[in-house]
């Protein structure tokens, strides 16, 4: 219950990280995940799973590089601090 | 005492220094006696009455030597609009992140609105219309519309559930100043984790809703009214009271946020209580109805600990 700020970011870092290491071409295709596979109709429909595998695809692009420094300042710091 | 608290507290001062050594090379006699300790009670409160008023001459004197220095008057005014740049820089990117301009919406509250609105999160029973209403095309402030959201309520609640949870756990002899701020982080972590799932849960159903963060900020945090009441009851009364109040608080809390979402984000149809099949309007009705069942769960989780 003792919850504090940093361990929520923590908690964030972990699960940006377990989004980004989700390959496109020898997983996510596999399981129908991938993005050639979500182009669905077009109507104002897009559905959950759509949704969803667009937000996974878009975490992706957008985070990798960041997510570099994040944790490797994330490393430091529990080096450091514990 | 007062001499000497004044003394020491203006050699602190950077420029004092350079402000002595002038005055006290001007003025002989006069200076040292401002400088040295004076035993006796006349001659301190004297020279007191006197350091206060010879300080604004002095200052005076000194102002006008640097102010006369033309180098340091550029440096002066080139600091001054150095500053005055800073303040225009960090405000622009504040409100890049937070847009300050609409947070004032939702802090303009009056006495009878709060009144109404705390009245309608523990009874929300009798009320009728909880549509909000607009003035063209942007809400209407909560002044004059008590259904609005404002984040008054909120703030204020988290703060007094911080306070009445201290107070709580003083009469267990668990207190410590430091729980204060574990307490107050525990529930701010976990309001933002609500809000983020909230808002995640919006992104992936799709519901074209003019809801903004900040109107599920001020919903998610209505619920801290209802963790008031209980923990007061059950400080009060004993367990059997806390139980029964966070009871009624939750039913209340559970009914005002259906009534209050189902407007925002359910079509027309189905917010007018008619039943629209379709996969749509029942994962809309399953976002809604799941949102307002986490408040009560949130509510018994975050103070369940502080009652024993």
């Amino acid at each position: 219950m003792a919850f504090t700020l940093y361990s929520l970011i923590q908690a964030a870092i972990l699960c940006v990280n377990a989004v980004a290491v989700l390959h496109e071409e020898r997983f996510l295709s596999k399981i129908g995940w991938g993005v050639d596979q979500s182009v669905g109709g077009f109507g104002d429909e897009p559905g959950v799973k759509v949704q969803l595998m667009n937000l996974v695809r878009s975490v992706r692009t957008v985070m990798r590089v960041p997510l570099i420094a994040v944790n490797s300042v994330c490393i430091v710091l529990l080096l450091l601090f514990g | 005492m007062d001499y000497n608290a004044t003394q020491s507290g203006f050699r602190q001062r950077k420029l004092q220094p350079n402000m002595r050594q002038r005055n006290s090379s001007m003025e002989g006699p006069d200076g040292s006696q401002l400088f040295e300790d004076t035993s006796g009670a006349g001659p301190r409160t004297q020279s007191g009455y006197r350091n206060q008023q010879t300080e604004p001459q002095q200052a005076g004197f000194a102002g006008q030597s640097l102010l006369s220095d033309p180098m340091s008057n550029l440096a002066m005014a080139y600091g001054s609009s150095l500053a005055s740049q800073g303040k225009e820089m960090v405000d622009k990117n504040l409100d890049r992140f937070i847009p300050i301009s609409k947070l004032k919406y939702y802090f303009a509250v009056d006495t009878v609105y709060v009144g109404k609105k705390l009245g309608l999160l523990v009874f929300p029973y009798m009320h009728n219309n909880w549509e909000v209403s607009y003035q063209q095309d942007t809400p209407v402030a909560p002044r004059f519309d008590v259904n609005a959201p404002d984040l008054y309520i909120p703030a204020m609640s988290f703060i007094t559930y911080v306070l009445v949870a201290g107070v709580a756990l003083g009469t267990q002899n668990r207190f410590s100043p430091e729980l204060l701020g574990v307490q107050a982080s525990s529930a701010l972590v976990w309001l933002i984790m609500e809000v983020l799932a909230v808002l995640l849960s919006l992104y992936l159903v799709t519901v074209n809703t003019d809801l903004t963060t900040i109107d599920l900020l001020a919903f998610s945090g209505y619920k801290y009214v209802g963790m008031i009441v209980g923990l007061v009851a059950g400080l009060l009364f004993g367990r059997p009271a806390y139980y029964l109040s966070l009871l009624w608080c939750c039913a209340a809390i559970f009914v005002f946020t259906i009534r209050t979402l189902r407007l925002k984000l359910l079509s027309e149809a189905a917010a007018e209580g008619k039943l629209v099949r379709g996969t749509r309007n029942q994962l809309r009705m399953y976002l809604t109805m799941s949102i307002a069942a986490a408040q009560p769960i949130f509510m018994y989780w975050l103070t369940y600990h502080l009652i024993r």
